[in-house]
């Protein structure tokens, strides 16, 4: 079966699923906290017939402080580095004792939940092999807050170039990050997985719609959605979700699939609005020059082309 | 396949895994562990073992898929030795904590650096303190045998701990022994399916590895050093259970000619074959010494070996890992603290022996016979064996 052809229910405005919050409310996310919303877009989208395992971090921390939990369906936290790993032998185990009939005679995704660094640093590896080993009801969710929020603003290699962060500070000899962010996606896709995508919690149906995708395909999928940190990113809690908007408008987050191998961009930006709209609002941008900015932008749009050339020459059909 | 069969001592564990129909192994290949895990996906890949053989990335990783599975309710095996185990060190830690009863045989393997692949007991000391269930195996028999109790162990809900086994690298795993392959029905009737109390189920959903604040982690702490002294009660329940079913007996605390003995030595794992015939022949010369051995490490046997060593005059610990820094090895720590309040009064003394592979000889025992006997108030363990 072809990742295009997976059979899922639509997500629409008028099947949106209703009852209570799957990420149960009484979390201690920040105020406007981007990711906890693309979270809870998430779990919305799986419902709880499914189990999920967490990477240490801002979204494990929020939700689990015993004796509480937020977290409706089967849930583990093992460590920071390998929610992928824990996930591999939750899918393994699930699959073996439905075939040795003690456990559900039902598919039974595992979805695994880490933040960039649990995803592309210290989890990368744990990751690769997951994929690679091609688990068949394997969804990994990378909820990508461009550093290391929970221990307090930290770079990771998802930082974009020039972010300020604690590790990364501006100073007389530095203009923040100096590296470019690490393609999780392309990664992700090369290892030949049949589905990518990424997605964005202010285009909170695409979101949905990908998650249960991935949910659907057999065989490993990633999906790296965009979540604002109004904390660590120095930005007024109201702007979570306009950031999101304006990452997408302005090409530094473009929102694509990747279906075995086809790419389609969902929200095509053809005429991107300015990235300095996008930085303007966040203090850790707040150093940048228009030279800076422009010398962004034009990395920027050089990947969306690729992207584009990638569409056009392998378009999902 | 049944009855006494010679083999690699590597393919009885393997065998034992098949027996206990295991659901789920997650291993990385490191030497000498490789024979077992090599085996366990040849049975799989034969349809002898309905099992998911996870090829992990790493030791990393095998330990947290084996978290991960047996969390999911599956009867988990994996294997490893010396690096991998100390790669996987961080998940050891982890996986009594969430009390999953894992399976795990290390093939005990020295640490680098220098790197080394010979013997000694390094590796499983990186991880005395873990909340891990913790046995040595003396020979093939036992091996497959404690391998077979382990699972019944780990998954008594009383326990619902990891349990880890440890066969001396080489010296053991790479041995061929004639051994006594259990019959499935009999292993049937003493490992019943795994029935976890509580697992990830979408039926009925759980939190597992909450984050526990100041005012419940030590609770959580003092729980578990508790289920693990009392996991010995099981222990023993599973050896009787053991002996009833295939007629072999097995104590946490063996011993070998000590009731009469003045020095008592102290050991673990397959040199304790060559120390029985050194204690033989040192009593045909006259000395009055006896061996204890001790099968169970985690949780310390502490009453059995104070039985044991009443009536020692001198008490010679052999060690088989260097705790850097410090006088004693990790046994010859453990039997001083017991001792010291006990009201027994032995003059104790500690060994290092066979480390990165050397030779253990019977020359050897009776060269630490004579010092227990004669060297008094012992500072530092003595490096017995090892060029000046």
């Amino acid at each position: 079966m072809r990742a295009f052809e997976a059979p899922f229910e639509r997500v629409t405005n008028r099947n949106f699923p209703k009852g209570p919050e799957v990420l149960a409310p009484g979390h201690g996310a920040c105020q406007g906290c981007g990711e906890a919303l693309a979270l809870r877009l998430v779990l919305k989208a799986l419902g709880t017939e499914f189990i999920a395992v967490s990477a240490t971090g801002c979204m494990e921390v929020c939700t689990s402080r015993f004796p509480n939990t937020s977290w409706q369906m089967p849930w583990i936290h093992v460590a920071f580095e390998n929610a992928a790993a824990v996930a591999s032998g939750v899918e393994a185990a699930t699959r073996v004792l439905k075939r040795k009939g003690r456990g559900h005679d039902q598919r039974i995704p595992v979805v695994a939940l880490a933040g960039d660094g649990g995803t592309a640093d210290i989890g990368l590896q744990a990751l690769s092999g997951a994929l690679e080993r091609f688990h068949e009801n394997f969804v990994y969710v990378c909820l990508d807050n461009e550093a290391y929020m929970n221990t307090g603003f930290q770079r990771s290699s998802a930082t974009p170039f020039r972010a300020s962060t604690t590790t990364s500070p501006v100073g007389a000899c530095s203009k923040g990050q100096h590296t470019w962010k690490k393609n999780m996606p392309a990664i992700a896709a090369a290892h030949g997985i049949p589905y990518v995508a990424t997605a964005s919690p202010a285009f909170h149906l695409d979101l949905m719609n990908k998650i249960r995708r991935a949910a659907a395909v057999e065989g490993p999928a990633y999906v790296h959605v965009f979540s604002p940190c109004p904390t660590g990113w120095l930005m007024k809690p109201e702007l979570a979700v306009e950031s999101a908007r304006l990452a997408v408008s302005s090409r530094i987050f473009p929102l694509y699939e990747v279906l075995d191998g086809s790419y389609r961009i969902n929200r095509p930006a053809p005429n991107p609005t300015p990235l300095a709209d996008y930085f303007r609002a966040q203090g850790r941008y707040r150093h940048l020059t228009e030279d800076d900015v422009a010398f962004i932008a034009r990395r920027v749009n050089s990947d969306y082309e690729r992207l584009v050339d990638l569409a056009e020459r392998r378009p999902v059909s | 396949m049944a009855g006494r069969l010679a083999m690699d001592v590597s393919v009885a564990v393997a065998e034992a895994v098949r027996l206990a129909n295991a659901d789920v192994i997650a291993a990385y290949p490191i030497t000498p562990q490789t024979r077992i895990v090599e085996r366990l996906a040849e049975l799989v890949a034969n349809g002898q073992l309905d099992a998911d053989y996870i090829p992990v990335e790493s030791e990393h990783s095998a330990m947290s898929s084996s978290i991960g599975a047996a969390a999911a309710g599956a009867r988990t095996f994996t294997a490893t030795s010396s690096q991998g185990l100390a790669l996987m060190n961080e998940m050891v830690y982890v996986a009594p904590g969430l009390r999953v009863p894992i399976v795990m045989v290390v093939a005990n393997r020295a640490i680098s650096a220098p790197i080394a692949l010979g013997n000694d007991h390094s590796d499983i000391m990186s991880v005395r303190d873990s909340g891990w269930l913790s046995f040595f195996a003396e020979n093939g028999q036992e091996a497959l045998d404690l391998t077979l109790a382990a699972f019944r162990i780990a998954e008594d809900p009383e326990v619902s701990l990891p349990v880890c086994l440890s066969l001396d690298g080489f010296i053991l795993t790479h041995i061929t022994e004639p051994v006594l392959m259990p019959d499935q029905t009999e292993v049937d009737r003493f490992l019943p399916p795994f029935k976890p109390s509580v697992q990830l189920d979408i039926k009925d959903p759980i939190s597992m590895g909450l984050w526990a604040p100041p005012d419940v982690y030590a609770e959580a702490r003092k729980a578990m050093a508790l289920a693990l002294f009392s996991a010995k009660k099981t222990v023993v329940k599973a050896f009787d259970e053991f002996n009833r079913i295939f007629g072999r007996r097995y104590r946490p605390v063996e011993t070998y000619r000590q009731e009469d003995a003045e020095t008592v030595i102290i050991s673990m794992g397959s040199i304790s074959e060559t120390a029985m015939t050194a204690v033989d022949e040192m009593r045909d010369l006259g000395h009055k010494v006896g061996l204890v051995r001790l099968r169970l490490w985690r949780p310390f046997p502490e009453e059995e070996l104070l039985a044991a060593l009443a009536g020692a005059k001198n008490v010679a610990v052999v060690d088989r890992h260097l705790i850097l820094g410090c006088g004693s090895g990790p046994v010859g720590l453990e039997v001083k603290s017991l001792v010291c309040n006990s009201g027994l009064r032995p003059n104790i003394t500690n060994f290092f022996l066979g480390l990165g592979g050397r030779d253990v000889t019977r020359a050897n025992f009776k060269y630490i016979r004579e010092r227990a006997a004669g060297v008094r108030n012992q500072l530092r363990a003595e490096f017995v064996g090892v060029y000046e």
